[in-house]
C-alpha cells in the first residue's frame, strides 16, 4: 500500500468530493446496506444478545483497568513457549523493530495476514523504504495494494471498489506483483477470487517470513488469534520459518473463557457469520509445526493516553468488527478515505483523534462527522457509546480554539446569555417575526444551509407571546379563551 | 396533576404552531397546561457542538423553570433525550430529578394518560420519519404510529429506511453539510416513494431539514409535526 493518510484535509471537504461521486455512493450503498442486513438477521438469532454484550463490554473495561498486570502475564506466557517479545513505544520504533527482524532473516520479502495495526503504523512503507516488499494476501488487500490505493473499510478495505474495476485493477497491475491475471480475466466473482489464488499461492509457498496482527492475545496461555475468511491467513501463520506479529496493547484478554465471548460477537457482528470461518491460534513455537520463530511487537502508538481519558478510554474495548461503519449514514455517504485514516467510520471518528492528538486539520475535523445518529452505539458489540466520545471529543477540540472555533465560541457564548435572559429572547424572537417579511431567502453567512435548503419561514409571532395573549392567566385566576382577545 | 408545557426554543421561535397544537391537545384531552416563562433552550446544541460551560447554565436555568411540575411534557424527542440522559451528568439533584418528570408528547398521551385514539381528523395520506433520537434514545417505539393509525381519515404510508437519520444533526447540517444534505435528500426521494401527502416527525428541528430539503427540491409533499396532526379535528381542521 503506497497510498497515504499524511496531509489530509478535513472531512467536510474529503466528503464533499466522495458524496458527489454516483458510482462510490451506489458501491457504497449497495455494500454497507446488505452487511447491515445480514448482520441484524444473524444477532436476532442469538436470544442472549444482550448479555454477551455486556460481557464483552466488562471483559474489556476489567482487562484495560489491569492492562499492566495482564500484558506482563502474556509477555512471560509467550517467552516461555519460545517467542520474542518487542515493546514498541510508537509506530517508528515498531516499524524499526519488524524491519531489523526481518533483515536479521536475509530475507527481502514478507507475506502478510490483514492487519490493522500493521496499517496503523505504515509498516509496508517503512518495509519497502529498507528494500523489502510486503505482499498483502487478503483478497481486499491485495486489490487495495495492487491499485495502489487506500484501504476505505476495517473488514472490507475494497469496499469502495466494484467488480468491474476490480478486474481491471486484476488485469493491468497483477503482472507487475507477481503472476499475471489469466487471459480473457471476467468479472464474476468467482473467476476474480481463482485470479487471486493463483497469484497468491506463489507467494505463501515462497516466503520466508510471515506478518501478522492478531484480533486477542490471550494472556493465561500466551496464545494469539487470528479470525479470517479465506484462509491466506492461515497460510501466512503456518508456512513460514518466520512469523512477526505486530498488536495493540489492548488487544489483550485474561483467559480463553472470556475469548469465547468475542468467538460468538465478532462473527456475527463483522460478516455476519455464525462461526468464524478459520480461527488461527498459536502459541509461541513448536518443534516440526509452523514457525520456527515468534515475534510479538507489543504496540502503544497512543493507546496509554487513550487509557488515560474515563470517557474517551471504551474505544479500547473495539474488536474492529465493523459493524458501526454499515449502518453509519455518514460513512455511506462520505466513503472510507475521507476520515483521513486506516480507521473509518464512526469507531475511527473516535479513535483516530484520541491515538494521533487533535491537532491536525483532519483530526480536530473527525469528532464533528457525525449527526450523533447513534445507530453505531446500537451495534457495537462491546457497547461503546460512540456519540458520547464523540462529544466529549468536541469539548476537547473546542477547548483548543482552532480553525473557526473561536468565533463559535463567542457565538456560543452571545447565545448562552440571551438564552440565560428570556426577555432579551423573547424581543429577539419578536423583531425576527416583525422582519420576516423582510428576510432574503439567502441570508449572508448562512450558505452552508441555504445552499441546498430552504429557511423556514418566520412565524407571525413566537411561541411565548401567543401564549401571553390567550392562556396566560390574569390577575384575577381567570384564563383568556382561545384566539379570542379580552 | 401539575403538567408544564416545555415548547423549545425551536418550537418557540421557528414554529409556534406546534406549540400552540400541543396546549389544545392536551386541554382537549382535560390536561390543564401551564407555560413557565422562564423557560429557554435546554442547551442541546451547546452541549454537542463541544460547549460545556455554556450547557452548564442552560441545564440549571432549565431545571429551576420546571421545579414544582409533576409532568414536563415537550413535543421533541430530541430534547427530551438532552434532559433524560444528559441533564443527570451535567447537572446537581434538581437536574436529576427534571430527568425522571420530563416525557416526549407521544411518552406522555399513551403512558401517562393511556390514550392513543386523541379525537383527531387528518383526511389525508401520511408517512412517518421517526427521528434518531426519540427512536434510539428515548426508545418511543411504535408510540407516534399508534398515535396516527387512530387518527380518522389518516391513511398510514410505510417509509422506506424510515430508522435511518435525516442528516440534520444540530451543527452538524452547517459543519458538515454537503454530507447532511444527501442524507436529506435521500430521505425526501424515500418520503416522495410513498406517495403520501404529508411526511410527519415529532421533532421539528430534524423537519426544519427535511422541510428545507423538500421546498428546495420542490417535491410534492410537505413536512408537519405529529401534535399539529393530533390537534386537528372535524369542528377544527389542519388545512
Amino acid at each position: 500500500m503506497s497510498g497515504t493518510f499524511v496531509g489530509m484535509p478535513s472531512f467536510p471537504r474529503a466528503a464533499k468530493e466522495a458524496v458527489h461521486n454516483k458510482t462510490l455512493r451506489g458501491n457504497l450503498r449497495h455494500a454497507t446496506h446488505t452487511i447491515r442486513d445480514k448482520r441484524a438477521k444473524a444477532v436476532a438469532e442469538l436470544a442472549d444478545w444482550a448479555e454477551l454484550r455486556e460481557a464483552g463490554k466488562q471483559i474489556k473495561d476489567h482487562t484495560l483497568r489491569h492492562l499492566d498486570r495482564y500484558l506482563l502475564q502474556l509477555e512471560e506466557r509467550v517467552t516461555a513457549a519460545g517467542g520474542t517479545v518487542h515493546w514498541a513505544a510508537d509506530a517508528d520504533e515498531a516499524n524499526r523493530i519488524v524491519a531489523d527482524l526481518v533483515k536479521a532473516t536475509g530475507e527481502s520479502e514478507v507475506v502478510k495476514v490483514k492487519s490493522m495495526a500493521t496499517q496503523e503504523i505504515g509498516l509496508n512503507e517503512a518495509l519497502e523504504a529498507e528494500g523489502i516488499a510486503a505482499y498483502e494476501t487478503d483478497l481486499a488487500e491485495l486489490i487495495v495494494q495492487l491499485g495502489d490505493d487506500r484501504p476505505s473499510h476495517i473488514l472490507v478495505p475494497a469496499i469502495h471498489r466494484n467488480r468491474a474495476e476490480i478486474r481491471d485493477i486484476f488485469r493491468t497491475k497483477m503482472a507487475d506483483w507477481g503472476r499475471a491475471a489469466p487471459d480473457g480475466l471476467t468479472d464474476i466473482p468467482a473467476d476474480l477470487a481463482e485470479a487471486a489464488r493463483l497469484h497468491l499461492r506463489e507467494k505463501f509457498l515462497r516466503a520466508k517470513v510471515g506478518v501478522s496482527g492478531a484480533n486477542f492475545m490471550v494472556a493465561e496461555t500466551g496464545t494469539l488469534v487470528v479470525f479470517e475468511s479465506e484462509g491466506n491467513g492461515r497460510m501466512c501463520l503456518t508456512l513460514p520459518e518466520t512469523l512477526i506479529s505486530v498488536v495493540g496493547i489492548e488487544k489483550v484478554v485474561p483467559s480463553w473463557r472470556d475469548l469465547e465471548v468475542f468467538l460468538q460477537t465478532l462473527p456475527r457482528s463483522s460478516t455476519a457469520e455464525r462461526m468464524n470461518p478459520y480461527t488461527s491460534t498459536w502459541t509461541g513455537t513448536a518443534d516440526g509445526d509452523g514457525p520456527k520463530t515468534f515475534h510479538l511487537v507489543l504496540l502503544d502508538n497512543g493507546r496509554t493516553g487513550t487509557l488515560a481519558d474515563e470517557v474517551g478510554r471504551q474505544a479500547l474495548r473495539c474488536i474492529r468488527c465493523s459493524a458501526c461503519l454499515n449502518v453509519c449514514p455518514v460513512y455511506e455517504r462520505a466513503g472510507g478515505h475521507a476520515y483521513g485514516s486506516v480507521y473509518p467510520g464512526p469507531i475511527g471518528a473516535i479513535l483516530s483523534p484520541q491515538l494521533r492528538g487533535t491537532q491536525s486539520e483532519i483530526d480536530a475535523s473527525l469528532p464533528y462527522a457525525s449527526s450523533l445518529c447513534g445507530a453505531c452505539y446500537e451495534v457495537c458489540p462491546v457497547a461503546i457509546d460512540i456519540p458520547e466520545v464523540l462529544v466529549h471529543l468536541r469539548e476537547r477540540v473546542a477547548g483548543q480554539g482552532g480553525k473557526g472555533h473561536r468565533l463559535e465560541k463567542a457565538a456560543m457564548k452571545a447565545a448562552g446569555w440571551v438564552l440565560d435572559h428570556p426577555g432579551v429572547l423573547g424581543a429577539g424572537e419578536r423583531a425576527a417575526s416583525k422582519t420576516r417579511r423582510l428576510h432574503p431567502s439567502k441570508l449572508p453567512g448562512a450558505g452552508a444551509w441555504t445552499r441546498s435548503r430552504e429557511l423556514p419561514e418566520m412565524p407571525a409571532e413566537p411561541f411565548r407571546d401567543w401564549w401571553k395573549k390567550n392562556r396566560k392567566p390574569k390577575p384575577d385566576g381567570t384564563s383568556k379563551p382561545d384566539g379570542k382577545k379580552s | 396533576m401539575r403538567v408544564a408545557l416545555f415548547v423549545t426554543c425551536v418550537n418557540d421561535a421557528v414554529y409556534p404552531s406546534t406549540g400552540i397544537a400541543t396546549v389544545r391537545l392536551l386541554e382537549r384531552l382535560g390536561v390543564e397546561v401551564d407555560f413557565p416563562e422562564a423557560q429557554t433552550c435546554c442547551g442541546q446544541p451547546q452541549f454537542n457542538t463541544g460547549y460545556r460551560r455554556e450547557t452548564e447554565r442552560l441545564v440549571r436555568r432549565t431545571a429551576a423553570a420546571f421545579e414544582g411540575y409533576d409532568y414536563v411534557v415537550t413535543p421533541s424527542g430530541s430534547c427530551a433525550a438532552m434532559v433524560r440522559q444528559h441533564y443527570p451528568k451535567i447537572g446537581d439533584a434538581s437536574a436529576a430529578a427534571l430527568a425522571t418528570r420530563t416525557y416526549e408528547l407521544t411518552e406522555f398521551l399513551v403512558d401517562v394518560l393511556e390514550v392513543t385514539d386523541v379525537g383527531a381528523y387528518f383526511p389525508h395520506t401520511v408517512t412517518y420519519h421517526p427521528s434518531c433520537h426519540g427512536l434510539r434514545l428515548l426508545g418511543l417505539g411504535d408510540r407516534p404510529r399508534r398515535l396516527l393509525e387512530a387518527v380518522e381519515g389518516l391513511e398510514l404510508r410505510e417509509l422506506p429506511g424510515a430508522d435511518e437519520c435525516c442528516g440534520f444533526g444540530g451543527t452538524f447540517a452547517l459543519k458538515n453539510s454537503d454530507v447532511s444534505t444527501a442524507m436529506g435528500q435521500d430521505k425526501v426521494s424515500h418520503a416522495v416513494s410513498t406517495g403520501a401527502e404529508v411526511l410527519c416527525g415529532a421533532d421539528n428541528s430534524c423537519l426544519m431539514h427535511i422541510g428545507g430539503v423538500l421546498r428546495r427540491e420542490e417535491a410534492p409533499l410537505r413536512a408537519l409535526h405529529l401534535a399539529d396532526i393530533l390537534a386537528s379535528t372535524r369542528e377544527e381542521p389542519l388545512v
